[in-house]
């Protein structure tokens, strides 16, 4: 008795009956019977077991091999042809623009490179720089820009952000396009030349329209509106730039100022330091004929573009492209790789399942 | 009849030495006549509740101040900081708004909480009262009553302080209060007013009252009070002890009574209900404190990534040309500053980079599934008892998943695992046993002469009838007319009686009733005069001089009563507290049938007398008074002087009481043995009534070995030996059995239970003089424990029962420890637990208050231990180590891009990716898990409590499982960086030739990210509801749909624009689309591959149950196939598997 008793007279009172509470409250209280409430809604319970695991293998398996050996095989019949015109070696044509290179000389330094296409591009060729070591991705790098002076804004651009320090101003004046990206803009000029039977060279028409995307060159990048881009701006160029921006490409106006496509490529800074950017395109001409005959080609290089101060490369590459973008044979092995480790893990499982399964299946059951 | 009045001799009255923690009210504000001392006019507070924190000034810093001290929010906080002070990676507002976000959310619930508050506070300090000012009724505001104020008050009134009862309507000067709203109490209670006041009834009478009231201080204990009243007469003062019975407090109400007149003694803030606003301590559980460790590991990781990357940094600077090639030259200020500053700010800049890995939601997820899922316990259908009318109480949502870890159970008995409703059994006098008719029917009594009402053997007449009224005067029951009381009544009114009883105690009302039966009726207590009804139908009267009354410590009670000018102390009490007092009677036979009783199970108590002399009682008065008149130590000299009077004793008889076991109490136990639980019953009683009740309950079966560890054994043999013994014997079993208590659990063996009494724990607990043995006592006794599988310890003061408990806390192993209670008694042990529940019984809600869950039954503990405390571990932990994981894949990549960016901390993705990403795009899917995933289903976890086992010892937030996560975390993070690094390394993406920029590529991991780590999650559910499919597709559409509007719109607040087109423009490549599908699968493999073969070589007892039920579903399902033909109906059954069926599923199972 002592253990209720010494409760109660700690509670200290003479106290009524320990009575129930009134008949009010019980309706009140009693708890919803809803199935939420009851953590009893429907619900579809699954397992992932050997047994349900392992048909899901195999259609993976059997999804992702035939994919990915789709996948090698365009890769695979994709041609590409890539040649390297930094000018490292005594023996490239380019080595003396290089050597001498200066940022003031007047004179542009022109080289040519010579190269064989062993088998003919038939569709579309695309042209492109590739650069090595060069970190367009580098954090002070990337944010060096002012996309609203981009956008033709007109206090932008008079005073750009604060972000293009150190190539924001010069000589007190606002720099347009201002930031270190701009400021960087690629300037080699390549041209290319078929040199055919009887040894005489053809130009091969470049297009340099629609290397950017459609968004870009339409909407993000817009010339400042009623003020032509001229001298009159009171803008300076980026420090290491030959030209001001609205000679870019005097010929097009659609083409000049901050809609030079060029341009716009170059400011959608790359992921990684090996980057290759899209230069120009060669349309194909006619069905009957390769967009490039195999033969020899010259490259000619307007070499303006130092690389070498920081142990850079130059790259040329020429590229057809299929629906799955260019020469990429990872993603078709990636496929085949992991196609067939689902299918080897299904066989693994289909192994497991029938050792364990029917054992953990016939003991056990709770009582 | 009442302590003659004492003549107040000035201050040298008893209890005045060197008390100064006390007040002195002037009732009326009226002073003291001049030559009685004069007192020290004190200030009081006014009647002002302040139960708000803050004001509208000071509410802003002095909220932010409170969050801000929380160590998470200083650290997001210290980040944000960081971001605006220097150039980092990502704008302050990535992590600034998240902080923003829950701050300002929290502050909103806060603010809102205290408005709440103002207006509660402000309704109830502008509601009127009725002051007695000058002879007349007054209504003043609430807030501005004083001390010493004369407050009127009618029936069904709320008391607007605490006051002392100075008069009411009722001749006797009683009133009737219900204390619902302060412990939860909705008997009515009786209070008394001031025996020289109570005549007072009138305002002008109640105005002439000249009177001080000196008490202690406020103190929060609800049922303590002392303090004094000095009544001034003719400039004579008289005095007049005050006790609880007088003190009316804040909050309860006026039941049953007119009006009563009282004198305000503490206002405002120093109310008793005011102070015991204050919070208890908090509680932390086991999977907050493996949080907390997970999160220093993360802070290392974290702290070690941005040392490895700015020390990298520098090494690969060292070229100049790469620190600054021609088209990335530094600013000119940033070129002078010194090298270590530079360092530090490139430092700061990666652990802001990488801060990410801790996110602030993780708190504010866990914060929102703890408070949220505690609501699945108190919408249980199954936690509510019908009879009661009462469903499962949370009062702290902090310990949710510590219910799914107990491994050591704590149980009162009387009250928890008994119905606590007493039932008279029998009752023997000098070794004559007497039976109530209607209990005795049918039933074979061994020691009973007589199957009758009384015993027919020839007795000594005169102790029978002593001991019959003894019982029916030594009791404090009172008796409720049938009209006085509504509603809230007790049925033991059998047909014609139109009153009954009812009193704190049970045991009393049994006694007292099974009296009735035996043909002794207590009637009433009217002028201090007990009647009783004879058996001829006689009324008999005593005056009730004095009733000593119960406490714990002395386990008796006893009442000094004058019949027809004969003076009698009777005493009544537990065997052990009455034997050593008597002189004479016949001892042993009572003591036979005392004990054989408490082997049955049944409560006895003894009852004693001892007549006193006219002298005698003078001194006995003269000790009360001296020691009720103390204003300090009152309680300890109350209990000396009682201690003097109740000696000389002579033996009546015993009595025996039932208490009945609560409905399942033995189901309950037996699953939590089960279930791995250890349960031990501590208890007040003595060691047979409670080893009866272990056996019933079966805590003890027949072949449990019993150890004791008793009084008894240690009289023969020292504690040293014994405690020696018993280990040996424990140990040379559990020599030969398996070391692993969980998985070996086999019926097979031996199982041991212990009995210990709080003589001997106090002993082994005791801190020995030969200190060689001091901490070995301890050490040998938590050994014997441990291999016990059931403990009772009996005859526990409440202290002791948490001491038990924190021996057990702080054992070794720290295992999680469980309370559970219905009184008093148990609220120190409730405390001290893990896990405090408290049974809603019938012993007041002290233990529901200070509970952390109250049930209403003990056989609820089983849903909620089995049920609830499986599910909410099983999810916080899943929430936990998922957090933890979706971040690693967030950031690791970040990491590896440092590698390929020279180190400048380029973040990978977008501002808006990095921000919403744990605030929306994953938040959702996770939270909802956290709080429906069901593993396994309900039933089945309540059929098979062994299931428990496989949660115990915290083992899913284990080190080994929490490094599978963040291995897991680094592969995925692998996988999605390099997967994209290959696929963008110098080649084409697109079918139009175009070049995809850095942009693209953070863009094409994160969207990986998002897809894998969401797939993950709905690998990883096992319940799968329509909520779960709108939330986790749904929060994958609307990552879609955001990144095409993010990317859509040139934002115009934004000063870049680098996300314009990019989603959009990736997923027009095809090969992105192929590699999205790519990466999430090579992400998602490792994982289901060890799911499964875990699952199939080593399946926990869960996942074979999980198999079983998923194969014989199959096979009912071929069944149904060939059987039924409704189409419908197999479609019903295979997606959406409702429960009517499970129920029929599980009859097959059998």
């Amino acid at each position: 008795m002592a253990t209720s008793y010494n409760a109660k007279e700690e509670d200290g009172h003479h106290s009524g009956a320990s009575s129930h509470g009134a008949a009010g409250v019980v309706k009140s209280k009693k708890p919803d019977n809803t199935a939420f409430k009851q953590q009893r809604l429907p619900a579809w319970q699954p397992i992932l077991t050997a047994g349900t695991v392992l048909p899901a293998f195999f259609v993976i398996g059997l999804i992702f091999i035939p994919i990915g050996i789709g996948l090698y095989v365009s890769s695979n019949n994709i041609k590409e042809f890539e040649i390297d015109y930094t000018g490292v070696d005594i023996s490239n044509p380019c080595y003396s623009c290089a050597k001498n290179f200066s940022w003031n000389s007047t004179t542009p330094c022109v080289c040519s490179m010579n190269f064989t296409l062993e088998q003919p591009f038939e569709s579309n060729v695309f042209m492109y720089y590739g650069l090595s070591n060069f970190y367009q991705n580098h954090r002070r790098y990337v944010k060096s820009r002012d996309d609203s002076q981009l956008n033709g804004d007109q206090s932008a651009l008079k005073n750009p952000s604060k972000e293009c320090e150190p190539y924001r101003t010069s000589d007190g004046l606002p720099i347009a396009p201002c930031g270190a990206i701009a400021n960087s803009l690629f300037n080699d000029t390549l041209e290319l030349y078929h040199i055919d039977s009887n040894n005489t060279r053809n130009t091969i028409p470049l297009v340099k329209k629609g290397i950017a995307w459609w968004t870009d060159k339409h909407v993000k990048f817009r010339n400042p509106g009623f003020i032509k881009l001229n001298k009159h701006l009171c803008t300076n160029k980026p420090v290491n730039w030959r030209k001001p921006v609205y000679e870019l490409d005097p010929s097009d106006p659609d083409n000049n100022g901050f809609i030079n496509e060029d341009f716009i490529v170059w400011m959608r800074t790359a992921a990684l330091p090996t980057f290759r950017k899209l230069y120009r395109i060669i349309q194909k001409k006619s069905n009957t004929t390769p967009t490039l005959p195999s033969g020899k080609y010259v490259l000619e290089i307007t070499y303006n573009y130092p690389v070498l101060s920081f142990d850079g490369r130059k790259r040329m590459i020429l590229s057809t492209i299929s629906w799955m973008g260019g020469k990429n044979p990872f993603l078709g092995i990636a496929y085949i790789t992991v196609g067939s480790i689902c299918f080897f893990l299904g066989v693994v499982l289909l192994i497991i399942h029938h050792k364990y399964d029917t054992r953990s299946n016939s003991a056990d059951i709770p009582n | 009849v009442l302590t003659p009045p004492v003549r107040t001799c000035t201050h040298k009255c008893v209890g005045e030495e060197n008390w100064v923690d006390s007040r002195t009210i002037y009732i009326g504000h009226k002073e003291p006549p001049p030559g009685t001392e004069a007192f020290i006019q004190q200030r009081f507070p006014d009647n002002r509740i302040v139960s708000s924190k803050y004001t509208f000034w000071n509410f802003i810093p002095k909220n932010m101040f409170e969050q801000f001290r929380r160590v998470a929010n200083f650290y997001f906080l210290i980040i944000f900081l960081v971001q605006l002070i220097i150039d980092t990676p990502t704008s302050p507002i990535t992590s600034g708004l998240p902080l923003f976000f829950v701050i300002t959310v929290t502050a909103i619930k806060q603010g809102y909480e205290d408005w709440l508050r103002h207006k509660a506070d402000n309704s109830v300090n502008q509601c009127p009262v009725h002051v007695v000012q000058h002879g007349k009724v007054v209504r003043k505001q609430s807030r501005k009553l004083r001390v010493g104020d004369v407050v009127l008050v009618k029936e069904d009134e709320t008391f607007p302080c605490d006051l002392i009862l100075l008069s009411t309507s009722r001749d006797d000067g009683t009133c009737y209060v219900t204390t619902a709203s302060l412990d939860g109490e909705s008997s009515h209670k009786t209070y008394y007013a001031v025996q020289d006041t109570k005549a007072h009834s009138t305002e002008e009478e109640v105005d002439s009252i000249h009177a001080t009231i000196e008490c202690e201080q406020p103190q929060p204990d609800l049922y303590k009070f002392v303090g004094r009243i000095n009544i001034y007469m003719d400039n004579e003062a008289v005095a007049r002890p005050l006790g609880s019975e007088n003190l009316l407090l804040r909050g309860a109400t006026l039941k049953n009574t007119e009006f009563i007149y009282a004198v305000a003694i503490y206002t405002g803030m120093e109310t008793k209900m005011a102070l015991n606003y204050q919070s208890k301590s908090q509680k932390r559980s086991a999977v907050e404190k493996s949080m907390n460790s997970y999160l220093v590991v993360y802070l290392c990781i974290l702290i070690s990534k941005a040392l490895i990357n700015t020390a990298l940094k520098y090494v690969w600077q060292a070229d100049p040309n790469r620190d600054e090639p021609w088209y990335n030259d530094r600013t000119e200020t940033e070129r002078q500053r010194h090298i270590v500053s530079l360092a530090f700010t490139d430092f700061l800049a990666f652990m802001v980079l990488f801060n990410y890995i801790i996110p602030v939601s993780m708190y504010v997820t866990v914060e929102m599934q703890k408070f949220l899922g505690s609501y699945f316990i108190m919408w249980d259908d199954e936690i509510f008892d019908e009879e009661l009318g009462e469903r499962a109480v949370v009062n702290t949502s902090d310990l949710n998943e510590e219910l799914g870890q107990v491994e050591y159970v704590f149980t009162d008995k009387t009250g928890t695992l008994t119905e606590n409703n007493m039932e008279f059994i029998e009752c023997c006098v000098d070794g004559h046993v007497y039976v109530p008719h209607a209990i005795c029917n049918g039933q074979l009594m061994p020691g009973a002469a007589g199957m009758d009402m009384i015993d027919t053997s020839p007795g000594p007449e005169v102790h029978e009838e002593l001991f019959f009224r003894a019982l029916c005067l030594c009791h404090t029951v009172q008796v409720k007319e049938e009209e006085t009381v509504d509603g809230i009544k007790h049925g033991i009114h059998q047909g014609k009686s139109t009153s009954f009883y009812i009193s704190s105690s049970p045991d009393e009302v049994a006694l007292v009733e099974g009296m009735k039966r035996l043909g002794f009726t207590y009637l009433r207590l009217k002028d201090s005069h007990m009647e009783i009804l004879n058996r001829e139908d006689e009324i008999e009267r005593f005056e009730l001089l004095e009733v000593l009354t119960f406490d714990s410590v002395r386990r008796r009670m006893s009442v000094i009563v004058r019949a027809t000018g004969e003076l009698y102390l009777f005493c009544k009490g537990a065997d052990s507290s009455i034997f050593p007092r008597i002189i004479s009677g016949k001892v042993d036979q009572v003591k036979a049938r005392v004990e054989h009783n408490a082997v049955e199970g049944l409560r006895t108590l003894c009852v004693a007398y001892r007549p006193l002399t006219p002298e005698q009682y003078q001194e006995v008065c003269h000790l009360l008074n001296g020691a009720k008149l103390a204003l300090q130590d009152r309680d300890k000299r109350l209990a000396e002087a009682y201690d003097i009077i109740e000696k000389d004793l002579i033996l009546l008889g015993a009595t025996a009481v039932e208490d009945r076991l609560q409905e399942k109490a033995a189901d309950t136990i037996e699953s939590l043995h089960k279930a791995g639980m250890k349960v031990w019953v501590l208890t007040g009683d003595k060691m047979e009534t409670a080893a009866a009740t272990c056996y019933a309950s079966k805590l003890f079966h027949r072949n449990t070995q019993i150890l004791e560890l008793t009084t008894k054994r240690t009289e023969e043999q020292s504690l040293h030996d014994v405690l020696f013994d018993l280990s040996r014997t424990v140990l040379r079993q559990h020599g030969n059995m398996t070391r692993d208590t969980f998985s070996g659990f086999s019926g097979d063996c031996t199982d041991y239970g212990l009995i210990i009494d709080g003589a001997t724990l106090s002993a082994v607990m005791r801190p020995t003089q030969e200190d060689s043995n001091s901490g070995n006592y301890k050490e040998i006794f938590l050994e014997i424990c441990r291999n016990c599988s059931a403990v009772l310890c009996c005859r526990m003061a409440p202290l002791q029962k948490a001491q038990i408990v924190k021996l057990i806390k702080t054992s070794e192993e720290h295992p999680i420890t469980l309370a559970v209670g219905d009184g008093a008694n148990d609220v120190s042990m409730i405390l001290e637990a893990h896990v405090g529940i408290g049974i809603m019984g019938k012993e007041g809600r002290q233990a529901v208050r200070n509970s952390d869950y109250a049930i209403p039954k003990f056989k609820h503990l089983k849903k909620m231990l089995l049920v609830h405390g499986h599910y909410y571990y099983i999810r916080i932990s899943e929430l936990v180590q998922y957090f933890f994981y979706k971040n690693v894949c967030f950031i690791f990549p970040q990491f590896l891009y440092q590698f390929f960016c020279g180190f400048s901390q380029q973040p990978l993705y977008d501002t808006a990716y990095l921000t919403l990403y744990n605030i929306s795009f994953t938040s959702l899917p996770i939270l909802l898990y956290s709080l429906i995933e069901q593993h396994i289903n309900m039933d089945i976890l309540k059929k098979d409590p062994s299931l428990y086992r496989d949660i115990a010892k915290n083992s899913l937030l284990r080190w080994p499982i929490f490094i599978y996560w963040t291995v897991l975390g680094v592969y995925d993070a692998i996988v999605m960086f390099f997967g994209a690094y290959f696929l963008f390394d110098n080649t084409t993406f697109t079918s139009n030739g175009q070049m995809f920029g850095n942009w693209t590529f953070g863009t094409l991991v994160f969207t990986v990210l998002v897809f894998t780590v969401t797939f993950k999650l709905a690998l990883d559910t096992h319940y799968w509801t329509w909520i779960n499919h709108f939330v986790i597709w749904g929060s994958l559409i609307f990552f879609v749909v955001f990144s095409l509007l993010w990317g859509g719109i040139i934002w115009p607040f934004l000063n870049y624009q680098r996300m314009y087109y990019v989603f959009m423009q990736m997923l027009s490549s095809g090969p992105a689309w192929l590699s999205i599908i790519l990466l999430i699968t090579a992400s998602l493999l490792p994982d289901v591959v060890k799911k499964v073969i875990c699952r199939a070589m080593w399946p926990t007892t869960t996942e074979r149950i999980q198999v079983s039920l998923l194969s014989l579903h199959q096979s009912l399902m071929v069944s149904l196939r060939s059987s039924v033909s409704s189409i419908q109906f197999q479609f019903n059954f295979i997606c959406i598997a409702p429960i009517h069926n499970r129920s029929y599923l599980r009859t097959l199972f059998k």
